[in-house]
Parts: structure tokens; C-alpha cells; sequence
């Protein structure tokens, strides 16, 4: 597989479990202006993975659903930030910003790439993303405001911060800690990063959920 | 042999699927038209990459020009070439009549949170422009929820790409 197939992938893998991610807010949010946010912002990212896995489909000679749906958990390239569940409001925000914040150093970057298929897709993105990082620096803004939401907000920064680390290569990386400890105004631990390929067990839970409707079907239908 | 003209005349009859009030040719999601040995090319630009009404245009283009007696390509194009300042004037003019506030231009700058919590944005229904942001995303992905506290109405407002 050639290194833009990879790109592709981890970057289609992250924005469609983390839509999944969001989308288990869908119904069940705080209040109704939040069930509306993830659920549009799911749709959004699941709509960015499905461009990118056609991108992907088209040189590996496969179509986006048989890479989304029929692919073992072991071989989906998502950062485990992505993976993990965490129907719990903080830590809802927590990742969200934190995967915003390091999707917006990567979107910057490829942004410039020579490939005109990565750059174009990077920018189209980037310009719906900017909606997503506002919302979560909305929330990160108000949790910072009062003593519960604060510590709150950095007991579920501290745990995600290593698998934060780990959505970006190791030279975004110290772009991604100078963005986050100056909207937290606090330093961040000097940990190592969660890396890609290593997969939490929800990983497999939620592809399990995620394809059964389709493993019912009879092979080869048509959707 | 059919003419690119007659082609930007039939897209312009295809409503969009969400927002019928206003053409695939209002809404500037048609970059180009192009023919060639005998085939129609229609350069497409997504609006939303996950709307859903995507392929539903494309289905919608690719019968028009069928019943022109032609066949064509959609060619889909991913980049930032589309924008809502693609949106026409007669289009804006469309979506404010149906109740929904069209898009302030692009700015040159990143787009702040704290623009969009000002009150530079004018009520659909009534014209005045004390309206607060209720919430930045709405019921489809291009559309965020303000309030206007001068007819106490919640409205649509398309947000800016």
C-alpha cells in the first residue's frame, strides 16, 4: 500500500469512528441544542471519510463502503483517541477539542501538500471543521468558567492527553501541546504518545455495532 | 448536437432536493459545462461533503440532460472552490423569501465565534437585526439557528463556507 493510501485511510478511519463517536450523542445530548451539534457535526465527518475512502477506493480498486464496513478492526489505521467511548459530558468535550485542535495543525499542513486530490479535500475541509473547532472551544471556554466545570475539564484532559499526542506525526506534535496549554493556561505532562495501530478493545465493539445491518444482508447487496 | 447553453438553462430548472426555492444553478454548485464528442461534462461542486442531497443532484443533472437528448459526466470536484459566496444574487434573494437568511460573505481572516454571536446578522421575517446565535449548527449541515429578538422568531441561517 503506497503512503497516500495510508494517509487516507487514517485520516477516513478517524473522521468516520469519530463520527460514529458523536453520533452516540444523537437523542441523548444535555439539552436539545447539543443533541443537534453532534449529531450535524457526525454527519460532517462521516460525509469527510467518505470522500477521503473514495479517494482511497479508487487506486486500491475497491469501493468506500467494503473499506468503511469490511475491513478487521486490526486493520483500521484510526488514532485511539478516536476509538475510546466516553458518554460522559467532559470528556465528550475534551476529546472534541482536543482531536479539533490536532485536526487543524494536520488540515493546515495538508493543505499545502503537492498532491492536488489531498490538498483540495484538506481545504473543503477545513472550512466545515472550522465550525466543529468553534463549537469545542465554545465548551472548553465555558467549562473553564466555574471550579466544577475547570476540574472536571482537566481530569478528562489529563487522561486523553497521551492519545491526543497520538492523532498527530511526531513533528505537529509540539504545535498541537503549544495551542492546548495556551487555551488551558497550564502545562500539559511531558508523556508519550498513544500510537496509531495500537486499537483499544472498544474499537472492536463498535465495528460490531457499526456493520450489523450490513453482515445481515446477503452478500454483495447493494445499499 | 445540444449546446452548453441549452444545458444551463435545463440545470437551471433542477431545485435543490433540501431547499426547493432555489436551482442547482442559483445555489453555484455547477462550476463548468463543457461538451465534448458528443458527451455533455458538467464540473460539479459539492456544497456539505456529507449532505445527503449530493447524489440526488447528480441523478437530477445527468435526467436533464437525457432529456435533452444527450448523455453526460458529472465530474465532482473536491476543493475549496465552492463557496456560499457562489450562491447568486437572485438565489439570495430566493432563500430570504422562503425564511432563510442567506450567507454573509467570506471574510479574508479566520472565522470567530464572537462575529457569529454578533448581531450583524438580519431577521428573515422581520429585517431587524437584533438576532443572537442560538446554535451553530441547525437541522442540516448548512444551516446554523438564530433568534430574533425583534419578532421573537427563531430563524434559519445559512452559515458561511
Amino acid at each position: 500500500m503506497s503512503d497516500r493510501t495510508d494517509l487516507l485511510l487514517s485520516l477516513a478511519d478517524d473522521e468516520l469512528v469519530l463520527g460514529w463517536r458523536n453520533s452516540e450523542w444523537t437523542g441523548i445530548a444535555p439539552f436539545l441544542e447539543e443533541d443537534v451539534a453532534f449529531s450535524s457535526i457526525a454527519q460532517n465527518e462521516i460525509g469527510h471519510a467518505r470522500a477521503l475512502y473514495e479517494l482511497a477506493a479508487a487506486e486500491l480498486g475497491t469501493t468506500a463502503d467494503e473499506l468503511a464496513f469490511d475491513r478487521t478492526p486490526e486493520e483500521y489505521r484510526c488514532a485511539p483517541l478516536v476509538e475510546l467511548r466516553r458518554l460522559e459530558w467532559a470528556r465528550t468535550i475534551a476529546r472534541h477539542w482536543l482531536y479539533e485542535t490536532a485536526d487543524e495543525i494536520r488540515l493546515g499542513e495538508l493543505k499545502t501538500s503537492e498532491d492536488p486530490e489531498i490538498a483540495g479535500i484538506a481545504a473543503k475541509m477545513n472550512r466545515e471543521e472550522a465550525y466543529h473547532r468553534m463549537h469545542a472551544e465554545m465548551w472548553v471556554d465555558r467549562l473553564l468558567s466555574t471550579d466544577d466545570g475547570r476540574s472536571r475539564l482537566k481530569e478528562a484532559v489529563d487522561e486523553l492527553w497521551p492519545y491526543a499526542l497520538g492523532v498527530l506525526d511526531d513533528e505537529l506534535r509540539p504545535e498541537l501541546r503549544r495551542r492546548a496549554e495556551e487555551r488551558l493556561e497550564r502545562k500539559l505532562a511531558e508523556v508519550d504518545a498513544v500510537p496509531r495501530g495500537v486499537h483499544e478493545s472498544e474499537l472492536a465493539e463498535l465495528l460490531e455495532e457499526m456493520t450489523s445491518v450490513r453482515r445481515s444482508a446477503p452478500p454483495g447487496s447493494q445499499w | 448536437m445540444v449546446t452548453a447553453h441549452e444545458v444551463w438553462e435545463a440545470l437551471a430548472e433542477i431545485p435543490d432536493p433540501e431547499i426547493p426555492v432555489i436551482s442547482l444553478v442559483d445555489l453555484g454548485v455547477i462550476k463548468n459545462v463543457t461538451i465534448a464528442d458528443g458527451r455533455v461534462r458538467i464540473d460539479f461542486t459539492p456544497t456539505f461533503m456529507g449532505c445527503p442531497a449530493l447524489e440526488t443532484m447528480q441523478r437530477e443533472m445527468l435526467a436533464k440532460v437525457e432529456g435533452l437528448g444527450a448523455e453526460a459526466d458529472v465530474r465532482v470536484i473536491l476543493d475549496d472552490s465552492w463557496s456560499t459566496d457562489r450562491i447568486s444574487p437572485e438565489g439570495r434573494k430566493k432563500l430570504r423569501l422562503a425564511g432563510f437568511a442567506p450567507p454573509p460573505p467570506r471574510t479574508a481572516g479566520k472565522l470567530e465565534l464572537v462575529q457569529l454571536q454578533g448581531n450583524g446578522f438580519r431577521c428573515p421575517y422581520c429585517s431587524s437585526t437584533d438576532t443572537k446565535l442560538d446554535n451553530l449548527f441547525g437541522p442540516t449541515p448548512c444551516r446554523s439557528i438564530r433568534y430574533c429578538n425583534a419578532c421573537r422568531q427563531p430563524f434559519e441561517q445559512f452559515k458561511t463556507i
